[in-house]
């Protein structure tokens, strides 16, 4: 039997809350949708941290591993090579980084030999101009491209050069000093690329 | 027999036919359409193209990144015929742009995204945006070092975004860098859900023109006009039906485009790296960046756009602001210019000369984004000036140009400075 009154505030109050718990259900729904462009597990795996035993890297050494597809330089740097950094300076773009490149490093790398340790280089191994690859030109002796070669980087697709920290020389196509990703000691002669120490930012 | 067979048909399905006779046969449109009215059809054949040739393609193409730049060269090389689909795509990817830009500019000549037709506008507006993340994705597929590292720029932009940009980057490539997720989940947008939202869209538009009727050159609207013609005492005296008459001269224009098209296809696929980009022809590489990355002609204006607007407070995402604003301001134009005259031909001077600066703004943000100015300034200039310094000046004029078109005419019409002509009661070329 029909009603002869349609009581119209419950008709409201009825259509508002079915709305309502539909519109919850369509967007816990999207949910599923919406995580599944996210990066799956295995990117994530790729992307994990990378851990890297340093006991067989020699003194003036380099080493590359792939983290999170990039190529990451490991350098244990002699002391020669260290005493020459601060002789580059006055030829350097940003020899402190707190310049054009002070977003290059994390801050617990943001020194004159942009390391945790002053020996061990652990650097993103891509030029800032346009993202080649530079080669570990490590020998402190006269190169065709600087006769007065204190060691360093050199990149063989627009010939932008960096001294022995990953800090780009003056007159060169590339803008900054090359990047130093987050990284730790977990022991002495154990390295993580992709965590930073505790405690830092 | 085939009447009894139409009858038959008509019974069942009584629909039919009137639909057919509302947008064929008894849509009437003013009959003084000129050159400027063959690019929405030549759109709709360039569409129709994009989505045969890109079925065929769908069948050898192997959406992985491992794959993908093989099965490109596959398509090219040893499939029978294979190069000619694939180059028909790619020649009616670009002419698709050519097609829609002139479109879009026929509506700014004749105001046709004023009042009542803001909706197809709109609508229009929506497929240009659509055909804008379709043309992108589908550039990426090939997965040459171009594809590869227009992804990661194009992406970036999102990482500007402060706060939720990296995140929302990481989201939208699926990793960290582009990679075979990226690549998938752009294969499945550009060949199925984008093509969907296109289709619908392009169904809208065209109804929301039936439902309100073409606009002409001279922005005069003929269901006012008298009434009368030969096919029918109540419709407009200033119409003539859409079919037989304006379906023959648009396969006039289809048989011209199809002419310029065949050339392109035949002669210059690749339009000297226009159309096709020689870095494309590198398989996708990580770890190194072209020596010069730019987007697709199509997209260099806008791209432009973000290249001239400085990083402020620490952050990049203005650049990108203004381009989506650039964009943005187009779908507010029924609202923005709000003059009673439609056509060019009776406006004031001040919009001819927007218009006009508008124009070059455009073509000028074009050659910015191309990298085209790098040698045409010291060309002009003499080769000791500072290339960057002159890209930046020029370019800003440029930009402020483009976005000062849309404040001039607001001021120019909100605030009736405009100066029209007397707009004719009737189309011009009445008998």
């Amino acid at each position: 039997m029909a009603n002869e009154v349609v009581d119209q505030g419950r008709r409201r109050f009825l259509t508002v809350t079915t709305a309502v718990v539909g519109g919850v259900g369509v967007v816990t729904a999207a949910v599923p949708f919406i995580k599944s462009w996210e990066p799956s597990a295995r990117a994530k795996a790729a992307g994990a941290p990378v851990t890297q035993s340093l006991k067989k890297i020699e003194s003036g050494q380099q080493l590359i591993v792939a983290w999170r597809s990039l190529p990451i330089f490991i350098v244990n740097r002699t002391s020669a090579q260290l005493a020459a950094l601060p002789k580059q300076d006055p030829r350097l773009v940003d020899p402190t980084s707190t310049g054009t490149s002070a977003g290059q490093q994390p801050k617990y790398a943001q020194n004159e030999t942009r390391s945790i340790k002053p020996e061990w280089l652990v650097m993103i191994g891509i030029c800032t101009h346009l993202g080649c690859v530079p080669n570990y030109v490590g020998q402190m002796k006269p190169e065709p491209f600087d006769p007065n070669w204190q060691g360093g980087y050199y990149c063989p697709c627009h010939h932008s050069r960096y001294d022995m920290a990953g800090r780009v020389y003056k007159g060169v196509p590339a803008p900054k000093n090359m990047q130093i990703p987050p990284y730790h000691f977990v022991d002495e002669t154990t390295v993580q690329i992709g965590v930073d120490p505790k405690g830092a930012a | 027999m085939a009447n009894a067979f139409i009858r038959w048909f008509d019974e069942r399905v009584p629909g039919l036919a009137p639909v057919y006779r509302k947008h064929m046969t008894e849509y009437y449109a003013p009959k003084n359409f000129n050159l400027w009215y063959y690019f929405g059809s030549l759109a709709l054949l360039v569409l129709v193209n994009q989505i045969l040739t890109g079925i065929f393609l769908t069948m050898n193409y192997d959406p992985s990144a491992t794959g993908a730049f093989d099965s490109v060269q596959y398509i090219m090389r040893d499939v029978e015929w294979g190069w000619l689909i694939r180059y028909m795509h790619t020649t009616g990817a670009s002419l698709f742009f050519v097609v829609v830009f002139l479109h879009m500019f026929r509506g700014l000549l004749y105001g046709s995204y004023k009042k009542p037709r803001e909706l197809v506008w709109v609508l229009g507006m929506l497929i240009f945006l659509a055909l804008m993340a379709e043309a992108f994705m589908g550039y990426v597929l090939p997965w040459g070092n171009m594809s590869f590292w227009g992804a990661k720029v194009i992406t970036s932009l999102f990482g500007t975004v402060p706060v939720i940009g990296k995140g929302l980057e990481q989201w939208i490539v699926g990793d960290y860098l582009p990679a075979d997720a990226t690549l998938n989940r752009f294969f499945a947008l550009h060949v199925i859900a984008l093509p969907l939202v296109l289709l619908l869209l392009v169904v809208l538009h065209l109804a929301a023109l039936h439902e309100v009727g073409s606009n002409n050159p001279d922005g005069v609207d003929v269901k006012h006009g008298p009434k009368g013609n030969r096919w029918d005492p109540l419709k407009p005296a200033d119409a003539i039906p859409f079919h037989p008459y304006y379906t023959v001269k648009d396969l006039v224009g289809v048989g011209v485009f199809l002419i310029v098209a065949a050339f392109i296809i035949f002669f210059a696929p690749t339009f000297g790296g226009w159309f096709l980009e020689h870095d494309n022809s590198i398989r996708a590489n990580n770890l190194v960046t072209p020596a010069q990355i730019k987007p697709v002609w199509y997209f260099t204006a806008f791209y432009a756009i973000v290249r001239m607007v400085p990083s402020f407070a620490g952050t990049a995402v203005w650049g990108v602001i203004a381009m989506f604003g650039s964009i943005a301001l187009l779908f507010a134009l029924p609202w923005i210019d709000v003059g009673k005259v439609k056509s060019i031909r009776y406006r004031g001077t001040g919009y001819k000369v927007a218009l006009t600066v508008f124009v070059i703004s455009f073509f000028s943000l074009m050659l910015i984004g191309m990298d085209l100015t790098d040698t045409l300034f010291p060309k002009i200039f003499g080769s000791d000036i500072d290339i960057t310094t002159w890209d930046n000046v020029f370019g800003r004029i440029m930009t402020v140009a483009y976005f000062g078109f849309f404040v001039f005419l607001w001021l120019y019409t909100h605030l009736g400075w405009e100066k029209t002509k007397p707009v004719p009661e009737r189309v011009t070329t009445h008998d």
